[in-house]
């Protein structure tokens, strides 16, 4: 069951990228990282993560994608042109991204026993919630962290201001 | 005084070198002397009080102040440290005295030349360097004195450095040094071999607790430190460089090639002379080289025309003298020579400025002439000078170089006689070129043209620097106009004013150290006893009670007579019968290999100069320079240029390549990782 | 039960579509969208390993990590609008500043 919630998003999941990879027109390459997106919110789901997934769907698929949206529409992005301006990307990096998914795939099958597996919404454990456990922890161990990346926003809204503003 | 203090002796000249180096550019003239005056003086100041403590009853015979460690390792140590003792303030006394009135001196004589903020800080880091040197409390420091006051000497002989002559000369002092300075390198090397340490008091104390060491390695300490002594004291063989030094301002002359500087070499003798002690042969050849230097500088000083030379070459004849004092073990008598010559010897050169200042710039004698009218108190402080030097009672030089010429006779060695000898035919000569240059310059007709001094005005060349200069250096004639708009003109007080002091002292100088003989007490021999008292044993030092006081007196007898005849040949031959000199030796050959300084420099140049350079462009150039230097350095530049060539590349710019290599990048430490954690498994 | 090598593996596959995407893609928006994908193959890995470990610590990572991305992509977008006035293109074949 588990399994094949995991492979229909998995390959949702890589259809996504590919199709990602393949369009030509920015706005759907956006729409498909949104489907990426969406069904990884779904996989978090199945490792028992149900507040990133809910995270997810907000943050990601929600404000970072409507932001690309937006800014691929204002600039009035129109399809890719092919130019060759680097070869070097595909005679180093193209075979550099092969080997590093078949070092990656093959040390992963390779101890995969050791990994385990996982079970549908095996949550940490079963006496409280996800979101529970994670507020805990955010709000007592990692408190300061959590107010930084407050400042962290603040300093990102003024920096977005000052960049995109035109110039007078 | 609190030992402390001694620190600051040093450094307030260093601080006027620091001030006037660095903002001096930007102060007004007046400022620049101001505080070169100013730090000198206070420095002389402390040294005066530091006279007043030493001098006192019940004075201890030294003190002295360490740092913290300055060099410790295993099997050396070294510490940053001063001493003072009875010699070091004869040395103290003479270079802040000296050194004081001839800054006071060149701010006159300076006051029409650019670079007078750059002069004075030459001037006061010399001060710095020669007081770290007398005051060092170890081979090392007194090195490092050694050689800061070569780099200040260096940067004044090429003062004048848009004239050719003047930095080529600075050029070879400094690499003439260099030979010298490699004996005194070799020599410390030895000196930690042999005693761990290069602190004076350590050294000089093992070599007290040990009686037996004799000769041997302390001899090669010692003849490398007198070949050393040799470069900076301007001796035989490396006296070649002081005659060029002359190309410096005068003051620079007067200060550092002729009082303080050049008899860094005794001072350094003189102060290791526990170790010259124990080396019998070492000595000889000190006093050898000594008299040598003296009869053959005096034979070049005979001949030359350029009033400085012959300065020059006196300078080197009398540091020739003070090479015999020690050599013979005479310290004292040495130092108190070094003292009186200091004194006399800077008063020749300052009034010899006056001259060349009054001239605008003349040095060459035979345009001199009839100068005693018209530059008085020129003319009389010179006159002091040259009876101090000649060796006439009561002047200074008389006393000190009688002192060495009695303790020569009475050296306990086969060769005292004719070391005496020689001695003694070097004050006739001294005598006779002394008096030559002061009947040549002050007496007989007016060979100079007034215009020699127009010259030196309204084209605004340099006054000092050489007619034939090629110098353009602005010099300042708004206020120099109306003091020197007449012809030929005596010295502004503030030169003056040090010439009148100086000749105070070269006249009474001597008195210091009138032997029991004529009825003194010869107190600078008491005073420097405690320093020298170690050398008493018997084989080198002349007892004397030994040798009779009338002896004394008949060789002093001698010496003046000497003196007198030198006087009478040059009275004879430029006042009364001018030419007929000349004419004999006009087409002597032997006058002109004098008159060429015996080819000397000629010899050095095809001897060691040609040869070197020869094996430089065949061999070096050749073979070392063009196939192993510039070989390797065209490989490297290839491979680097290759490497470049390649990786430039890589820095397309394009973000995309850089992240194609990236990725390359990632996948080869994934890779690594990879087989290492397998492996480790 | 699934094997949580399969999630890892996914993650892998997903990041170098990333990279690819990185490489073979010339508008820069698109660019930035596969930093994103990067990013988020990257979280999976977390979210997998929390899973394995049981551990909350992270899921926490990974929230920490949306946070910065979300901040990442308003400077981001703002720099790309920003060069887009500057140089009127999106391609980055033509934004080579770096060379001249």
């Amino acid at each position: 069951m588990q399994l094949v919630l995991f492979l229909i998003f998995a390959v949702l999941c890589v259809a996504g990228a590919l199709n990602l990879l393949f369009q030509r027109h920015p706005i759907n390459s956006a729409l498909s990282l949104v489907v990426v997106m969406m069904s990884l919110a779904v996989i978090y789901w199945t490792l028992g993560a149900e507040f990133l997934a809910a995270a997810q769907v907000i943050v990601y698929a929600g404000a970072v994608m409507v932001l690309f949206v937006f800014v691929v529409m204002l600039l009035n992005a129109g399809e890719e042109e092919r130019t060759t301006g680097s070869r070097a990307a595909y005679i180093a990096g193209i075979p550099g991204v092969a080997a590093i998914l078949a070092l990656l795939t093959y040390m992963f099958m390779h101890e995969r026993a050791a990994l385990g597996y996982a079970t549908l919404g095996g949550s940490l454990n079963h006496t409280t919630s996800n979101i529970t456990e994670i507020s805990r922890v955010l709000f007592t161990e990692l408190l300061l962290p959590f107010e930084v990346t407050s400042i962290l926003i603040l300093v990102a809204i003024l920096g977005a201001v000052v960049l995109a503003r035109k110039e007078q | 005084m609190s030992p402390q203090y001694l620190w600051f002796i040093p450094l307030l000249p260093f601080l006027g070198f620091l001030v006037n180096g660095t903002v001096g550019r930007r102060l007004p003239r007046a400022a620049v002397a101001g505080v070169a005056l100013l730090f000198t003086g206070l420095s002389a100041a402390l040294v005066a009080w530091l006279w007043a403590t030493m001098k006192a009853a019940g004075a201890p015979l030294s003190m002295s102040v360490a740092s913290r460690p300055w060099i410790s390792v295993p099997g050396f140590h070294v510490d940053f440290a001063f001493s003072v003792d009875h010699l070091t303030l004869i040395m103290l006394g003479v270079v802040t005295g000296v050194g004081f009135l001839i800054h006071l001196y060149s701010v006159g004589y300076m006051a029409h030349e650019e670079g007078y903020w750059r002069f004075f800080a030459y001037l006061n880091l010399f001060m710095f360097f020669m007081l770290v040197l007398v005051l060092a409390e170890s081979f090392l420091l007194l090195f490092v004195g050694w050689e800061g006051v070569g780099l200040a000497s260096y940067l004044l002989i090429g003062f004048y450095f848009t004239k050719d002559s003047a930095s080529n000369a600075g050029k070879k002092a400094f690499v003439v040094n260099r030979i010298g300075d490699f004996g005194f390198l070799l020599a410390m090397f030895l000196t930690i071999a042999h005693f761990g340490t290069l602190s004076f008091s350590s050294v000089f104390a093992q070599i007290t607790a040990q009686p037996e060491l004799h000769g041997g390695f302390l001899t090669a300490i010692a003849l490398l430190l007198v070949l050393g002594a040799a470069g900076k004291s301007a001796q035989i063989p490396l006296y070649v460089w002081l005659p060029d030094a002359m190309e410096g301002p005068t003051p620079v002359s007067a200060l550092i090639h002729a009082a303080t500087m050049v008899t860094a070499g005794i001072y350094m003798v003189a102060r290791s002379h526990v170790l010259f002690d124990r080396s019998p042969l070492a000595l000889s050849i000190v006093a050898v080289i000594g008299a040598a230097t003296a009869i053959f500088a005096a034979c070049i000083g005979m001949v030359q025309n350029d009033i400085k030379r012959v300065l020059a070459y006196s300078t080197v004849s009398q540091l020739g003298y003070m090479f015999m004092g020690c050599g013979v073990a005479a310290y004292s008598a040495a130092v108190f020579h070094l003292m009186t010559h200091a004194f006399f010897k800077a008063l020749l050169f300052l009034a010899a400025g006056s001259v060349i200042h009054a001239l605008s710039g003349e040095q060459d004698m035979r345009v001199m002439g009839g100068l005693r009218k018209r530059i008085p108190v020129t003319f009389w402080t010179m006159t002091i000078a040259v009876f101090a030097i000649a060796g006439f009672p009561p002047f200074a030089g008389f006393f000190s170089k009688d002192e060495i010429l009695y303790q020569t006779f009475a050296w306990h060695n086969p060769l005292a006689k004719l070391l005496w000898a020689v001695g003694l035919l070097t004050a006739a000569m001294t005598s006779f070129y002394m008096f030559r240059l002061w009947y040549k310059t002050f007496f007989g007709a007016e060979r100079f043209s007034e215009h020699t001094d127009a010259h030196g005005h309204n084209d605004h060349a340099p006054i000092h620097a050489r007619k034939d200069t090629t110098l353009v250096m602005e010099a300042e004639h708004d206020s120099g106009q109306a003091t020197h708009a007449h012809g030929v003109h005596e010295s502004p007080w503030i030169m003056l004013a040090p010439l009148c002091v100086l000749a105070v002292l070269a006249a009474v100088g001597g008195w210091v150290g009138i032997p029991e003989a004529l009825g003194g007490h010869n107190e600078i021999q008491h005073f420097l006893d405690p320093v020298f008292a170690v050398t008493a044993h018997a084989e080198n030092v002349a007892n004397v009670d030994e040798v009779s006081h009338s002896l004394e007196l008949g060789l002093a007898a001698v010496s003046v007579l000497a003196a007198l005849f030198g006087l009478f040949l040059a009275d004879f031959f430029y006042r009364r019968k001018p030419g007929t000199l000349g004419a004999m030796s006009a087409n002597s050959g032997l006058y002109r290999v004098v008159a060429n300084k015996f080819y000397v420099d000629e010899l050095y140049h095809f001897a060691i100069v040609k040869p070197l350079e020869y094996g430089s462009r065949f061999l070096l150039e050749n073979v070392v320079e063009r196939g192993v230097v510039s070989g390797s350095a065209r490989a490297l530049a290839f491979i680097t240029r290759g490497g470049s060539n390649l990786t430039q590349r890589m820095q397309s710019g394009n973000i995309r390549s850089y992240a194609g290599w990236l990725a390359a990048g990632a996948a080869v430490v994934l890779f690594i990782m990879a087989v290492t954690s397998l492996h480790l498994r | 039960m699934v094997p949580i090598a399969y999630y890892l593996i996914l993650a892998a596959v997903l990041f170098c579509i990333g990279i690819g995407s990185f490489l073979i893609k010339r508008n820069i928006i698109t660019i930035f969208m596969s930093i994103e994908l990067m990013l988020n193959a990257v979280n999976l890995t977390f979210v997998a390993f929390a899973h394995q470990w049981k551990l909350v610590h992270g899921q926490i990572f990974v929230f920490f990590v949306m946070v910065v991305a979300a901040a990442e992509a308003a400077v981001g977008l703002a720099i790309i609008i920003a060069i887009f006035r500057a140089r009127q293109t999106l391609n980055v074949d033509q934004i080579n500043l770096m060379k001249n």
